[in-house]
């Protein structure tokens, strides 16, 4: 059992917790997760460690409740089974002129990296994208590390309406970008990739595959890079945005919408 | 006396009621079967049957107690060597160990030897006799990663000793291969492998589960910082492999693992309430001729809805290495097994799930390395079978996590780590066996190098 904190509901549907979990807030780095199993029964799913504290030796986890596990996890009291820290940490250097790229709920594992890539040197641009004004997180946080923020909503409901590439592609027209960072939906990150591969910018983004125990064991995380197979858990989550075979992630997420479905049906 | 050569068969489910539940198969021999079997046994001067067991079970011994009635004595004289009884005597491939071996099998009926040693295994469960009486800790620590066959083993034995043992697991359950791997109709999870877990928790052995030795905490951090003397490394092979054909990334195209942990460790089987479900249609395809591909074809069958399932091999009958019980219950079941069959490609729907598997037929030609005859492509053999899913159960490779964190520990190209015969590693005081170091094997030698890996820890630690 592990104790939640404290638990925050910072836009519609998506929540903050932080969690007692001591020797996973002492190996944390930036770019890794866990695997939460919030009570008996319930799936393993994986979501981005925000950030921790040594001091409290306690982790925060961001989530949009999305399906029947986010659910069990916004009312969880305590947490049945946490395990981690997963994945390998992001490669962090002075890459110059960088630009992070979240949307919706990804600007949560948007924001450690962010921090890290400021803490190297990197001058950095951060362009959130959200539905509306309410569904835009951290903003606050990323504003002070931000030497720019750019806030892009699909109804104008708060910085320039549109998407986020619309925000990037007058950086990349001006060349002043060495480096791009992208978290979010699937579509969002495949649309990032394909506008900096026509600027030859080297461009990470972090996948969101179906996991079950974020080990290397199962394979049910597998995606295609370069056309490799790899383990998003072991291998990633961080890959080439120009080597990800996009198409591919989708058709896997979509695996279980059926059974999703109906399990949040029963759930609620 | 005459031979008697009426070897003793074990009540099981009848094949078409078995076929639609998880329930066990095999129900066990009654105290008139198993007297009678032990009555079988010729009690020989140089008893060849203990040549086959890799642990060297002292078998005539516990025959002789089972004969005489006297299961404790039964009991004991097998824990001598095994600690899981109830375990080995469901799993083990006994036909190519100690029944291999035993004169009779000559004769074509050797002694029921795994089913006498489940028989003994269960009266200890059923009388929940705790291995020893519990011993007062000495103070050293020791630790155990993985808590598969091996590692419980190790634990156990070290317990034993006086040790303080801790074993960290990085799931949320105990019992690596044995709870998500194996199903529940072959070996029982409530009813046998928490059982063993249970009393290794009465003897003071302590678990920690979600502990990813290597990303929780590093082997040099249970070293240092947490104080531990030794370090037993048991993490299994339990990383799956693909044949990198077309279409394996198709929806519904399964590692063995993810069907088998969806199945067992997330109880998909029991259908709509599971929180982790798995989807398997009408049709499925299982790759692979091993206990995994039996097991996972077994599953697969025993699903609602599912009316074909069909096990591709690519080379012939008798070289699978499957357990023969599991082919003959695969056999009854109703499993279609194609031998000399291998697919090349899958074909998906336009949503991208799988609806065929592209085959070839294959004949046997030269002998390989393995000894096993290679198969060969019989050219312009192509033909589709429809398949709604597909489970790959074509081997497992180490998984690379605790070898690319832990600095100076040697491993060799398949990534496997290398040790002695004592089980030492290339660092002092860390020892490692099982599946991670002999590749993906069986029970009872992961169990072997566990009972070694101990005694060689207890006699460094003991000096
Ligand atoms: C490495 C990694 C880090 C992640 N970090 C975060 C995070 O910090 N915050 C966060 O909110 N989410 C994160 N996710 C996604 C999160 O794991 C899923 O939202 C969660 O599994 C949904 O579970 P559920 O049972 O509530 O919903 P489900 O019933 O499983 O799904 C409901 C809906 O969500 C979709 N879905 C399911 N799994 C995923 C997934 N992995 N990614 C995207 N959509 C999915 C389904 O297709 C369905 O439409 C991360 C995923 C990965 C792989
Ligand atoms: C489906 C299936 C059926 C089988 N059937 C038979 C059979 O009938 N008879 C037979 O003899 N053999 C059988 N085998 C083989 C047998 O199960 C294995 O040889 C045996 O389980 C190996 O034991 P182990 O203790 O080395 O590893 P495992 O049983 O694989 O256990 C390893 C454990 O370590 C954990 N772990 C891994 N990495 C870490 C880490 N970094 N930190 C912490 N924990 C970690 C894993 O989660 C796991 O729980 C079968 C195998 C499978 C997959
Ligand atoms: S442990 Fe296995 S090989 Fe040894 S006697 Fe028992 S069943 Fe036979
Ligand atoms: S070899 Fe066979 S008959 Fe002889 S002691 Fe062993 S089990 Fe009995
Ligand atoms: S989640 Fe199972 S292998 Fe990655």
């Amino acid at each position: 059992m592990y104790e939640i904190i404290s638990k925050r509901l910072i836009a519609p549907a998506v929540w903050r917790h932080t969690i007692k979990a001591p020797e996973i807030a002492r190996k944390r780095q930036a770019g890794n997760f866990v695997i939460v199993r919030p009570i008996t029964g319930s799936e393993r799913i994986p979501l981005t460690i925000v950030s921790s504290d040594t001091q409290a030796e306690t982790i925060d986890i961001i989530f949009q409740v999305v399906g029947a596990t986010t659910m069990d996890l916004a009312e969880a009291k305590s947490i049945q089974d946490i395990v981690g820290p997963l994945g390998h940490p992001t490669h962090i250097e002075n890459y110059g002129r960088v630009v992070v790229v979240g949307g919706g709920v990804g600007i949560a594992p948007l924001l450690p990296i962010a921090q890290a890539l400021k803490q190297a040197g990197s001058r950095l641009t951060a362009i959130l994208g959200a539905r509306s004004k309410d569904f835009l997180i951290l903003e606050d946080d990323l504003a002070p590390i931000s030497d720019e923020l750019l806030i892009a909503t699909d109804d104008g409901s708060q910085g320039q309406k549109g998407l986020v590439t619309n925000a990037l592609k007058p950086l990349l027209d001006k060349k002043a970008v060495d480096f791009v960072l992208a978290i979010g939906p699937v579509v969002m990150m495949k649309a990032v990739s394909e506008l900096t591969r026509s600027y030859g910018v080297k461009t990470m983004v972090s996948l969101n595959p179906l996991m079950i125990d974020g080990t290397g064991m199962c394979g049910v995380c597998r995606c295609k890079i370069d056309g490799q197979t790899k383990f998003a858990c072991v291998d990633g989550p961080e890959f080439d945005g120009h080597q990800v075979d996009f198409d591919n992630l989708t058709r896997r997420l979509s695996m279980y919408h059926a059974e999703e479905k109906k399990r949040k049906e029963i759930r609620s | 006396m005459p031979l008697n050569l009426n070897r003793v068969s074990m009540p099981e489910q009848e094949s078409q009621e078995r076929r639609h539940n998880f329930k066990e198969v095999n129900l066990g021999l009654t105290p008139e079967l198993a007297r009678a079997e032990a009555g079988r046994c010729l009690f020989c001067k140089k008893p060849t049957c203990i040549d086959g067991c890799p642990v060297r079970i002292n078998i005539p011994a516990f025959i002789q107690a089972v004969l005489d009635n006297d299961l404790n004595e039964a009991v004991r004289r097998i824990r001598v060597d095994n600690s899981l009884p109830g375990i080995c005597g469901r799993v083990c491939p006994q036909e190519t160990q100690c029944e291999q071996t035993c004169v009779l099998n000559k004769k074509g009926a050797p002694i029921a030897i795994g089913a006498l040693e489940r028989y003994v295994g269960d009266y200890a469960i059923r009388e929940c006799l705790a291995t020893e009486c519990v011993v007062a800790e000495n103070g050293i620590k020791v630790a155990v990663v993985g808590s598969g066959p091996s590692g419980l083993t190790c634990a156990g034995e070290l317990r034993k000793q006086g040790y303080s043992v801790t074993v960290f697991e990085a799931l949320h359950e105990l019992g690596g291969v044995l709870v998500y791997g194996i199903p529940e109709f072959r070996l029982p999870k409530e009813a046998v492998v928490q059982v063993e877990i249970d009393t290794l928790k009465t003897m003071g052995v302590e678990f920690k589960t979600n502990y990813l030795i290597g990303k929780t905490l590093l082997l040099s951090d249970l070293m240092e910082a947490e104080g531990f003397a030794a370090v037993y490394v048991a993490t299994g092979s339990g990383y799956p492999q693909f044949m990198q054909i077309p279409g394996e990334d198709l929806n519904y195209v399964y590692s063995a693992n993810e069907f088998l942990t969806r199945m067992n460790l997330m109880q998909a089987y029991k259908g709509d309430a599971a929180a982790t479900p798995i989807f398997v249609g009408k049709s499925v395809a299982v790759i692979g001729g091993g206990n995994t591909a039996m097991d996972a074809a077994r599953c697969a069958l025993r699903m609602p809805g599912v009316e074909k399932v069909s096990l591709i091999y690519r080379r012939s009958e008798k070289e699978m290495p499957a357990r023969t019980e599991e082919v003959k219950h695969a056999k009854e079941e109703g499993i279609n097994f194609q031998f000399l069959t291998a697919p090349t490609e899958y074909l998906g729907t336009p949503e991208g799930a799988v609806r065929a598997a592209r085959c070839v037929r294959m004949e046997l030609g030269e002998p390989d390395a393995s000894g096993r005859r290679r198969p060969v492509v019989i050219p312009d053999s192509e033909y589709e079978i429809q398949v709604d899913a597909v489970v790959v159960a074509i081997g497992t490779q180490a998984n690379p996590i605790i070898a690319q964190t832990t600095p100076g520990l040697e491993i060799n190209k398949w990534g496997y780590i290398v040790t002695d015969e004592d089980g030492l590693t290339s660092i002092k005081n860390i020892y490692a066996g099982g599946d991670i170091v002999s590749g993906a094997a069986t029970v009872i030698l992961a169990m072997g190098a566990g009972r070694n890996a101990a005694q060689k820890i207890h006699e460094v630690l003991a000096r």
